[in-house]
């Protein structure tokens, strides 16, 4: 477990914005219409997109708007660590420190964060940057793996990591996905297997006849 | 080893496109109708045949699980869960498949939805995988506007399929966490019985299955039972995405058939380990969950589910962490007791203090600043946290560090003693609580 409490700072009061409350209304159309606090994840998340945080007011306003006492969403936002309970730079860097990261360089790329940014879940003066260790991200055959504003960017040495941050820095954006140029998962210098053609020759498409199916009952 | 035309997952690497044009002429929605037309019956049959078991680290055989669920519909509704929750150390392959290959889980999900007389079924995906689940939304909407899913589909089984996702809470994975997460609560387990097939989402009947398992059923029913249950051997059928990282030369995914030696699997695919097999130090097969196996073992042993039981590790979700001689085993263990404390969800005492006590024991045995008999007593906390909690996060925290004295004691003695040469302390420390 992590402790995890609000922020001593709060705003005064939060509202959606219309844009946020269009994204609530399609979350809520997935629950069946007496479990609409099924929402309260991706509404929580829907926030903290617009805000960029979690806070005290918008836990309330989600709680009204759900019909669930204010505590059981604060149990959520404090449970749940993807949710952020105190502003976060603009950019927010997560680097998985697991294991399988960690045996394949991700020290190195928490030093990068700690020497350019700081203290970890601190925001640099400037509110541009902040950053925070995580916990298995997920993408372990592309190790080490950081999260910059949601999307992956993987097999990253600890220049790939200061590339990154200097073009965010100079306001450009960084496109995810490998450092090295793999195809995703595939090994490096490209896949050796799914390469025979007639798997993508439209032949699998086919009509086909299942195979062992019952016999037909007499009539 | 497998060939090209016996794998599933046809876009594993995403070099082809993901969208249903594409996916068809792969073979996805091919014979859907057909499947539905033979019945319910039929599908379980043929799922329980193919000898299918849960790809989501338990390996439950999936048409035994299936048939739990009651026969008829009552006044509840029937549920199907997708665990997407993925988030073992090691693993990544249900990503790929929502991201790569979305229209099999969506076939599957209509298929095993029927079988199990659910009218709607809900995916939950973990938080991080932002861009996966972006894919898999839009999937779902080109499956509902071609009529292949939703209200007076094409298939004559009204379905509805959504995706929900978490927020970073490991224990999610959990079937009854996740259900309680997709209730809206926080994502602490639930005692079993009631059982989900019983009460589960929302009290209803539900099953929970894993995304590996729910998108390979469409392809086994277009191939028949008998094609999977002849890959692999006995008990341990079918093929597999294994997800091998760490020092290897080439990490990757890959589909491989059930019981391949883990030697192969490594030097085939992976490019052998960095620096030759004689450079192995430890792997970790099934995911960081599953104890470790030293080198020795890993020259001969076949990945599956009862060849690495007997090995005393397991198969899990077949996330192959491979760790040469430079690792700081010690070190690398104690990373995972950190990851299972910062996971552990609180609610069960043994699980909520022990996992924080391993971890401290384990860092400070990383260091060398321990004792020689602190070994037995981690080893025997490690014991009491196994088997004494709901849910069996509580076990895996605890197989790590069984796995790692069971293998490596010398590696922790001898830093002991060496962290006491160089003090020039020989004296036996006074006992120190572990914090």
């Amino acid at each position: 477990m992590s402790v995890r409490r609000l922020s001593a700072d709060q705003p005064d009061a939060f509202a959606f914005a219309e844009a946020t409350m269009q994204q609530v209304s399609w979350w809520l159309g997935k629950y069946p219409e007496s479990r609409k606090r099924s929402a309260v994840i991706p509404i929580l998340w829907l926030v903290q997109k617009q805000e960029g945080w979690v806070s005290e007011p918008a836990i309330r306003t989600i709680a009204e708007m759900l019909e669930m006492p204010p505590i059981r969403v604060l149990e959520v936002a404090t449970f749940y660590t993807m949710f952020h309970l105190a502003p976060v730079g603009k950019h927010h860097i997560q680097v998985c420190g697991t294991t399988p990261c960690m045996l394949r360089g991700s020290e190195a790329l928490i030093e990068v964060c700690k020497r350019r940014i700081g203290r970890a879940h601190a925001p640099t003066p400037d509110g541009k940057f902040s950053w925070e260790e995580m916990e298995c991200l997920g993408a372990c055959v592309n190790a080490p793996v950081v999260a910059i504003d949601d999307y992956y960017h993987e097999d990253l040495t600890a220049e790939d990591l200061e590339a990154r941050l200097d073009a965010l820095a100079r306001g450009e954006s960084v496109a995810p996905g490998s450092a090295r140029g793999r195809q995703t998962s595939a090994p490096e210098g490209g896949p050796a297997v799914l390469i025979d053609r007639a798997l993508y020759d439209g032949s699998l498409g086919q009509k086909l006849k299942l195979p062992n199916l019952p016999e037909p009952a007499a009539s | 080893m497998l060939a090209d035309k016996d794998r599933i997952f046809l876009n594993l690497y995403g070099v082809h496109d993901w969208r249903l044009e594409a996916a068809r002429k792969r073979g996805a929605w091919n014979a859907t109708a057909d499947m539905i037309a033979a019945g319910r019956d039929w599908i379980i049959q043929q799922v329980k045949d193919s000898g299918l078991r849960g790809r989501g680290g338990a390996g439950f055989p999936t048409g035994l699980k299936w048939s739990f669920m009651p026969k008829e519909v009552k006044e509840r509704p029937h549920y199907l869960v997708v665990n997407a929750d993925e988030s073992e150390p090691g693993t990544c392959k249900d990503r790929d498949m929502m991201r790569h290959d979305p229209h099999l889980l969506i076939e599957g999900c209509l298929v095993a939805s029927f079988a199990m007389q659910a009218h709607a079924a809900y995916i939950y995906i973990r938080g991080e995988y932002v861009r996966e689940r972006e894919v898999l939304e839009a999937a779902i909407k080109e499956a509902y506007e071609a009529k292949l899913i939703g209200k007076g589909n094409v298939h004559g089984w009204d379905f509805d399929l959504y995706v929900h996702h978490g927020a970073g809470a490991y224990i999610c994975g959990e079937e009854t966490a996740l259900l309680e997460s997709l209730e809206g609560k926080k994502g602490q387990p639930r005692l079993k019985p009631p059982f989900p097939a019983n009460a589960g989402l929302y009290g209803c009947p539900t099953t929970v299955n894993n995304v590996e398992s729910i998108a390979v059923v469409p392809t086994i029913l277009r191939r028949g039972a008998k094609w999977f249950a002849a890959i692999g051997r006995a008990n341990n059928t079918g093929t597999k995405v294994f997800c091998v990282s760490g020092h290897v030369n080439r990490p990757c995914n890959i589909e491989e058939e059930m019981s391949l030696p883990l030697k192969t699997l490594i030097e085939t695919h992976c490019g052998g380990v960095r620096g030759g097999w004689g450079n192995l130090k430890a792997i970790i097969p099934g995911g960081s969950s599953v104890p470790c196996i030293p080198a020795e073992i890993c020259e001969t042993v076949l990945m599956d589910f009862d060849a690495l039981r007997d090995v005393k590790s397991g198969l899990g979700t077949a996330a192959v962490i491979v760790m040469d001689q430079s690792t700081d085993i010690v070190r690398a263990i104690a990373r995972l007791s950190y990851f299972y404390k910062h996971e552990s969800c609180g609610q069960c005492t043994p699980c909520r203090e022990g996992t924080g006590w391993m971890w401290r024991v384990l860092e400070r045995m990383a260091r060398g600043d321990a004792d020689h008999s602190e070994i037995d007593l981690l080893l025997d906390v490690a014991g009491q946290v196994e088997g004494h909690t709901i849910c069996a996060l509580g076990d895996a925290a605890a197989w790590p560090v069984q796995g790692l004295i069971r293998h490596f004691r010398h590696d922790i003695e001898q830093r002991i003693d060496r962290y006491r040469a160089a003090k020039g302390a020989h004296q036996v420390r006074a006992p120190v609580a572990a914090e």
